[in-house]
């Protein structure tokens, strides 16, 4: 194995496309794990941390760029990025350890493709897009466009992820990210919800959207559940309304961690419990 | 495979090593470099046995490659204790028990030591979270946070 640390988006974008089994190291807490338990032999690991580009914070139009190699621990000490989506920076937040926040990254964790992963349904309610380098060029693409299926996403040979970004958080609006483990920390998700949403100066809810984790192939955009909201004051009818559309989107499968019953029916507590936190964020009726 | 170059500072002391690429810094810390204190419970981030500090921050060194410590500042439990005087929270385990087989140990007060300089005031909540990631098998968790928060109620008062 060769290890390569290069300087530039430009020189990491050359160096995976002349390797076809090159892998991209951030945090290192999936791929180093999957190394050393022999599951994966890549011929290059190719750590993106010494390029500037994707260890800075900005905010960027209104919004934030977060880049590929920031760490879980560093979002959670950025007030301003906290004040404006606290529910993007408690999902990262929630990943494993202290030790593994001061490494894990929310690229990482997408990329990775868990459909348990934390980070990844916040990111989706926020509608985020991350921004993709490759030998054709650079594009941004919607978050949940990059993970396909589990451990597979989207991203085509070559390219690479070099930042996501959280556009602008409008007026009146909140997001929220809530996951159901066995145990307080260290766990991995058996359901997981995300709802960013906004209110209009009456607390009508004008726009929406709800995601799913750990009950599909990939963690789950459920625009159904968005419209049960949308129109409302996020009342508790429509918090029913919302529950139910959650649990019908829910497809998960039966583990040692849940059965399929069960899933279905915490997607719709979470998605529930989500869209209360994220409407007195709004500043909406509690 | 050709050998890593690395040029990093260990405890304050600049130190080179040579490594493979695909070496963890656990596996360099400890066979390379001879700092045996840093111990391996589970090689997968669990039991943070392998606790070091990389630029100020508390890691799984065996969730790091080597090479990856280029330019880097490392602390390791090696770097607690001043010649022959504990560190604080070293005095207050011993005090306390709060070890038994001692491999969680050096973890834990590296993972401890980063708590208490980010936060010189925790609250066993905060003191439990911040300590999730380091395991202990056989001396249970109570005495350790209790040594971890006299510690903390010591080091106020001294400051
Ligand atoms: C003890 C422990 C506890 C954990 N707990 C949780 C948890 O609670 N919740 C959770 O969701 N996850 C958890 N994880 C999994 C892991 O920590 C997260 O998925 C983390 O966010 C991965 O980020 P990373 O930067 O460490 O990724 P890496 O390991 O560096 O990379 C992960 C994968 O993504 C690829 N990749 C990384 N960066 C890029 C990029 N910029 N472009 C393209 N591909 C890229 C890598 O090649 C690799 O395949 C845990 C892991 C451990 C070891
Ligand atoms: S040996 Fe590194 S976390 Fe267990
Ligand atoms: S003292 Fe033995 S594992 Fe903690």
């Amino acid at each position: 194995m060769q290890y390569l640390a290069p300087q530039t988006l430009d020189d990491a974008v050359k160096a995976l496309a002349s390797q076809p089994d090159a892998k991209v190291l951030a945090g290192g807490t999936d791929l180093l794990v999957r190394m050393r338990s022999d599951m994966i032999h890549p011929d290059v690991v190719l750590d993106i941390k010494r390029i500037d580009e994707t260890r800075r914070i900005t905010q960027e139009d209104g919004g934030w760029r977060i880049g590929a190699s920031v760490s879980a621990a560093e979002m959670g000490e950025n007030a301003a990025l906290v004040a404006d989506w606290p529910g993007v920076v408690e999902a990262a937040n929630l990943i494993g350890s202290t030790q593994i926040q001061g490494r894990c990254t929310i690229v990482g964790n997408l990329c990775n493709a868990s459909p348990a992963a934390d980070s990844v349904p916040a990111m989706v309610a926020a509608n985020a897009t991350v921004r993709v380098v490759g030998p054709e060029g650079t594009r941004d693409v919607p978050v949940q466009e990059i993970p396909v299926s589990p451990g597979k996403t989207s991203l085509k040979p070559g390219e690479f992820v070099a930042s996501v970004f959280l556009p602008p958080r409008p007026e009146r609006s909140g997001d929220a990210y809530l996951r159901f483990i066995p145990r307080t920390e260290m766990d991995i998700a058996v359901v997981s919800a995300g709802v960013a949403l906004q209110l209009d100066e009456g607390g009508t809810c004008t726009a929406a959207r709800v995601s799913l984790g750990a009950v599909a192939p990939t963690v789950l955009l459920v625009p159904e559940a968005a419209d049960t909201l949308i129109g409302t004051k996020v009342d508790e009818p429509a918090l029913e309304a919302l529950a139910k559309a959650a649990s019908a989107a829910a497809k998960p499968i039966a583990d040692k961690r849940g059965t399929v019953e069960y899933r279905v029916h915490v997607a719709g507590v979470l998605a529930r419990r989500a869209a209360v936190i994220a409407r007195n964020r709004a500043g909406g009726a509690s | 495979m050709s050998k890593v170059h690395v040029t990093t500072s260990i405890n304050g002391d600049p130190t080179e090593f040579l490594c493979e690429p695909d070496s963890t810094l656990l596996d360099v810390l400890r066979d390379e470099l001879g700092l045996t204190g840093s111990k391996e419970g589970c090689g997968t981030g669990d039991c943070g046995a392998c606790t070091v500090t990389i630029n100020g921050r508390v890691v799984c060194s065996c969730l790091v490659l080597g090479a990856e410590a280029e330019g880097a500042e490392i602390g390791t439990i090696e770097g607690m204790a001043e010649g022959d005087k504990l560190h604080p929270l070293q005095q207050k385990f011993i005090e306390h028990a709060a070890l038994q087989c001692g491999i969680c140990t050096p973890g834990i007060l590296v993972a401890a030591k980063s708590l208490l300089e980010h936060n010189p005031d925790p609250t066993e909540e905060e003191a439990r979270y911040w300590l999730a990631g380091n395991l202990c098998r056989c001396t249970g968790y109570d005495k350790i946070i209790r040594a971890v928060l006299a510690t903390a109620a010591d080091m106020r008062e001294a400051s």
